[in-house]
């Protein structure tokens, strides 16, 4: 038993390296299942939070993430701008990330299609802005036509139907935020939630989730999605299974793995440093 | 197999490659993909500001709506924008600090009015909770959990008596609360990363080789 934890301790990490990689591309490629996906509480608080948006009424959608977290915004913005459309909820999308306006276009085009809405008059993307907090800010003071004039093809928001009657905040029924970090979640939680008193869900990166718990336990997040699991839980209370609920076994082998690592490397630690042990 | 016939997805797919080879240990080919990453990054950001900020909010209402809605005062943003670019020239550069000083000033004060309605005064609003909920013996768990946990956790953070009798005490089951909360975070951020890693193998598999059907 020493000496395998011995060798343990002189393992090439690369070779985890290369276990966590099989680990991840063998589920995908055979289709191997371990669970079903069963929604949290709070991916719930989420899906019921936009259930109660009443159709026609406008949601402002803030896509602030970039290619670097597709694989745990993306799910979930596709999911919500599914749901939003399907309910017939009109939607404003913002994003203060530069990478994000691609995405968002992608993600609205795609769920407006499937249900036939029509860009300017169901759903349109403003674009990106520059100036984090202060955007945010200027949205609720200024108003939200003078900070975002025009949308992201350059069509003066006078023009865009959809844009018919909203100046500010008081306007906007919800504001759904998908964020991979500064400026996100937060941001619009403190600059706008507190404010503005605007009901607000969010979807989030796992590595940032923890820091949004607090906003959720004090009602200030009607629900919230944490990374690529919250996202497949999403996706199976929309009834629209997609990426992220494809990768949730191979997520789940991956971990069970290195929850493995992680045990048997502090055992093989363990010698080391007891009192008196040669190092 | 159906190989991607788009030159964008094959260009998309060997960066990606070339990013993982630092896995296996630094190289050239990593090195290359990893500075065409900051170039490129640079010049989107570029003209992306120009195009969604500059223009719309400054260039058009200035140039072309000049009266209408005081846009005039326009001019004075323009002025502080440029004075940015005195940092080129050593001997005005002092001028750049007008900017930063409106920058400086402007910043602290929206994130620390943000952080005093949405983080302080609702935070704690949000731990005032009952410590007694009849019939729900969860609830009324997870509330003394909640507040002894930020109880003990602040007594942690208290430095101005030595740690010592109760008060000791009191900090050290603060310790066990924030090693929980660690532990967590470190839960998500393996999640993250794990969760990263698939988007990338299902971009591979997917839409560069076409072995994966979604």
């Amino acid at each position: 038993m020493s000496a395998f934890f011995a060798n343990l301790r002189r393992l090439d990490r690369r070779w985890i390296f290369l276990t966590v990689g099989l680990l991840v591309v063998v589920p995908l490629l055979t289709g191997f299942h371990i669970a079903p996906v069963l929604p949290s509480a709070r991916a719930r608080g989420f899906y019921d939070a936009i259930e109660k948006v009443p159709p026609g009424s406008t949601v402002l959608l803030a896509g602030d993430y970039d290619p670097g977290t597709i694989a745990e915004n993306y799910p979930m913005h596709l999911a919500v701008s599914r749901h939003l459309m399907r309910r017939n909820i009109k939607i404003i999308a913002v994003e203060l990330y530069p990478g994000g306006p691609p995405l968002a276009d992608q993600v609205l085009h795609i769920a407006g299609a499937e249900y036939k809405k029509r860009e300017g008059y169901d759903y349109v993307n403003l674009g990106y802005k520059s100036g984090n907090e202060a955007v945010m800010s200027a949205m609720g003071s200024a108003g939200i036509p003078r900070t975002f004039p025009a949308d992201r093809s350059g069509t003066p928001v006078g023009q865009i139907p959809v844009m018919k009657g909203i100046e500010n905040f008081g306007q906007i029924a919800m504001i759904v935020s998908v964020s991979a970090g500064y400026p996100g979640t937060k941001e619009w939680v403190q600059q706008v939630v507190s404010r503005y008193h605007v009901p607000m869900v969010a979807g989030v990166t796992a590595v940032s989730a923890p820091e949004y718990y607090p906003y959720l336990q004090a009602g200030q997040l009607q629900g919230l999605l944490g990374g690529m699991a919250g996202a497949a839980e999403y996706e199976v209370l929309v009834k629209a299974p997609g990426l992220a609920t494809r990768g949730m076994d191979a997520q789940s082998l991956a971990h069970i793995f290195i929850a493995l690592m992680i045990i048997l490397g502090n055992l093989a630690a363990l010698p080391q440093r007891t009192p008196g042990a040669k190092k | 197999m159906h190989l991607s016939h788009q030159i964008g997805i094959w260009i998309a797919a060997l960066l990606t490659l070339g990013i993982y080879s630092f896995l296996y240990k630094d190289n050239p080919v990593y090195k290359l993909c990893e500075h065409l990453f900051v170039g490129v990054s640079a010049g989107y950001y570029v003209v992306l500001m120009y195009f969604s900020v500059v223009k719309p909010n400054l260039l058009v209402p200035l140039f072309t709506d000049f009266r209408h809605e005081r846009h005039f005062l326009l001019v004075i943003p323009l002025l502080l924008g440029i004075l940015l670019f005195s940092r080129f020239f050593p001997k005005g550069d002092w001028l750049s600090r007008w900017s930063l000083a409106l920058i400086l000033g402007v910043y602290p004060a929206l994130r620390i009015t943000g952080f005093g309605q949405g983080d302080l005064v609702e935070q704690i609003h949000g731990t005032m909770l009952p410590l007694w909920v009849p019939g729900n013996l969860g609830t009324t768990i997870g509330n003394w959990l909640l507040v002894g946990g930020l109880l003990t956790t602040l007594i942690f953070f208290f430095f101005s008596k030595e740690h010592k009798g109760a008060l000791g005490g009191a900090a050290r089951i603060g310790v066990y609360f924030l090693m929980v909360s660690f532990g967590a975070s470190y839960g998500y951020t393996v999640m993250a990363r794990i969760s990263l890693l698939i988007g990338r193998v299902m971009f591979l598999l997917h839409d560069w080789l076409g072995v994966l059907h979604l």
